[in-house]
């Protein structure tokens, strides 16, 4: 009933929305475009060629360490964040739903505050306390992998608790009246139930840890600890080659092919299992 | 929500879920609420006198509000006082940018999407999976002087050899518009989206014209969504520093608070000076910050119940 309203299609919106759509992924396109330069220009395009990627023997990503450094560090801090992030978000956000009383209130809120925290003032704590406390831990790519953690957390515990609130406890109850203890419940029925949520989670952690700069810049020690969004940040306003648009397309690929296999898997999911079809966006909603 | 198993009295229970959640709230513990004790401590703490290497306090009763007061005199009257004015009025005019741009394209996805609603709504989710740099990248590349943007100015005769990457400040702002409009639209939408059609409906039966129906229903019961996707927008940019240098080769003209942090901590080791710019910061953004975390606890507690 709400689709079809009376009236007339409102043309004014839709040509905001389409120019909207148009110049948020145009740019992108010009500069994917330019990573498949033959030149050295990065503002026009010559004519077609893989140079940047493997061809150069000194320049492409393929050949120069500093580039290729970069993307490893990144995928490297992604997946190892995702696998850390992941079990102890889940674990929070089963026990912040189910847990009563002051302590909890209070660690709900503590939980929310990463959210609403600007980078600046996260990269800067964390960088003082690396430098002036936890000094005995190694800087550079393990404090980059804590920092990651703790900005990914509160994202897990997000998703996954809206997802909890929708399942309800009938199920687990189900379980434990049909004699599983509760960790069998858990286990055996609540987990299972949360595959979609905890999936969403791995994608956003995974999209978070790959796309930051200000947590990594923070606490980098160099050019070993380089990750991709740096060495954009870094190579971009110096004299570049498209080259690093090469990175950055890679890097865009790589993304947006997992985010489609996620995609797919997660409707497989729903189909089975069924609900939620909202929870998807507003997670991300939550997470933005 | 009728959590009975988990609200029944009987302490081990609640104690079990309380275990589940200890190394998530440890973590936060040690990672998040130290080291921003750490920032106070180093902003309200001593600096050696010889190394110039800050030395952190760690108990109020021996802080020392001497450097504070001093990045708060600049702020006042001093040469910091341009840039968080700067900021203020670069993020001002990105929500506003944002609020205009942003909000009829959530409205037109969410009310009159039709048949494209779900190609417009993955067009309006892409930009998150777009890494932020590459973003910007982007248009580094378009606004470079010899770019496809001065061509295309050149094309319809409207100069087109302007050096945009050079310190302009309506540069920054469209890159900061570009950069985080994303975060804007889509929880407006969620809001609009959710907004009860038939209160439409019955301000049109009743004989309003659509602008009134606009003005009278619509836009006030879209004012919660607006807000939130406002703060939310505007946290972030307060705190941005690298869109900035990026666009504008790290220009003084267009200096915001965050370079100064930046550049305080990472390039001159003023870290004292630094830390107290930082819980500036966020004393400025406490109100919104607050805002934020009040609503989205009301509404985690409007689904529990």
């Amino acid at each position: 009933m709400r689709r079809h309203r009376p009236g007339r299609h409102p043309f004014g919106l839709a040509t905001i929305t389409w120019l909207y759509v148009l110049w948020s992924l145009v740019p992108v396109l010009v500069a994917m475009r330019i990573s498949f330069n033959s030149g050295k220009s990065r503002s026009a395009f010559q004519s077609p060629s893989l140079r940047w990627y493997f061809t150069d023997p000194l320049q492409s990503v393929w050949h120069d360490d500093s580039l290729r450094q970069p993307l490893k560090n990144s995928l490297k801090l992604a997946a190892l964040s995702v696998l850390l992030t992941t079990p102890i978000g889940v674990a929070m956000a089963i026990g912040l739903q189910r847990w009563r009383g002051r302590t909890s209130k209070a660690s709900n809120g503590l939980m929310l505050v990463p959210l609403v925290t600007p980078e600046i003032v996260m990269g800067v704590a964390l960088f003082l306390v690396f430098t002036q406390v936890y000094t005995g831990v190694p800087r550079g790519f393990t404090t980059q992998l804590l920092g990651h953690i703790t900005f990914s957390i509160s994202f897990v515990v997000v998703i996954v608790r809206g997802r909890l609130s929708s399942i309800g406890p009938q199920y687990e109850e189900a379980a434990r009246d049909l004699g599983a203890n509760r960790l069998q419940a858990m286990r055996l029925v609540l987990l299972p139930l949360l595959g979609p949520a905890i999936f969403a989670s791995v994608m956003v952690v995974f999209a978070g840890s790959i796309d930051d700069f200000v947590i990594s810049s923070f606490l980098s020690t160099g050019a070993a600890t380089e990750t991709v969004p740096m060495k954009i940040y870094s190579g971009g306003r110096a004299t570049a080659t498209p080259a690093l648009n090469a990175l950055a397309t890679i890097m865009l690929v790589f993304t947006l092919v997992l985010v489609a296999v996620a995609a797919l898997v997660m409707r497989r999911m729903r189909a089975r299992q069924g609900g939620g079809e909202d929870a998807q966006l507003g997670s991300l909603a939550a997470v933005g | 929500m009728a959590n009975a198993a988990g609200a029944a009295p009987g302490g081990h229970r609640n104690g079990f879920w309380g275990m589940l959640s200890l190394p998530g709230v440890a973590w936060l513990l040690a990672l998040f609420v130290v080291p921003f004790y750490a920032i106070a401590a180093v902003a309200f703490g001593r600096v050696d006198p010889i190394l110039r290497t800050p030395v952190p306090v760690w108990s109020p009763l021996r802080w020392d509000f001497a450097a504070m007061s001093k990045v708060i005199d600049r702020v006042f009257g001093g040469d910091l006082g341009g840039v968080v004015i700067r900021t203020l009025s670069y993020v001002v005019a990105s929500l506003v940018l944002c609020c205009l741009i942003g909000y009829p394209v959530a409205y037109y996805v969410a009310r009159h999407g039709g048949k494209w609603r779900g190609a417009l709504l993955a067009a309006l989710v892409l930009p998150f999976w777009i890494s932020y740099l590459m973003r910007m990248l982007a248009w580094v590349n378009l606004l470079q002087v010899d770019g496809y943007f001065n061509r295309v100015l050149g094309w319809l005769h409207l100069g087109g050899s302007r050096n945009w990457l050079d310190g302009d400040g309506s540069t920054v702002v469209i890159g900061l518009v570009y950069g985080y409009i994303p975060f804007f639209i889509l929880p407006l939408y969620a809001a609009l989206e959710r907004l009860d059609g038939r209160l439409i409906e019955a301000g049109r039966d009743l004989g309003a014209p659509p602008h009134s129906v606009f003005l009278r229903v619509t836009l006030p019961l879209s004012i919660p969504g607006l807000m939130a996707a406002s703060v939310i927008t505007v946290l972030p940019m307060f705190g941005d520093y690298y869109t900035n240098t990026f666009l504008s080769s790290g220009s003084p003209r267009t200096e915001m608070i965050g370079n100064q942090i930046e550049r305080d901590l990472l390039g001159s080791s003023q870290s004292q000076t630094g830390a107290s710019l930082v819980l500036f910061l966020s004393a400025m953004l406490l109100v919104l910050m607050t805002y934020y975390l009040v609503v989205t606890v009301r509404a985690q507690r409007a689904v529990a119940t």
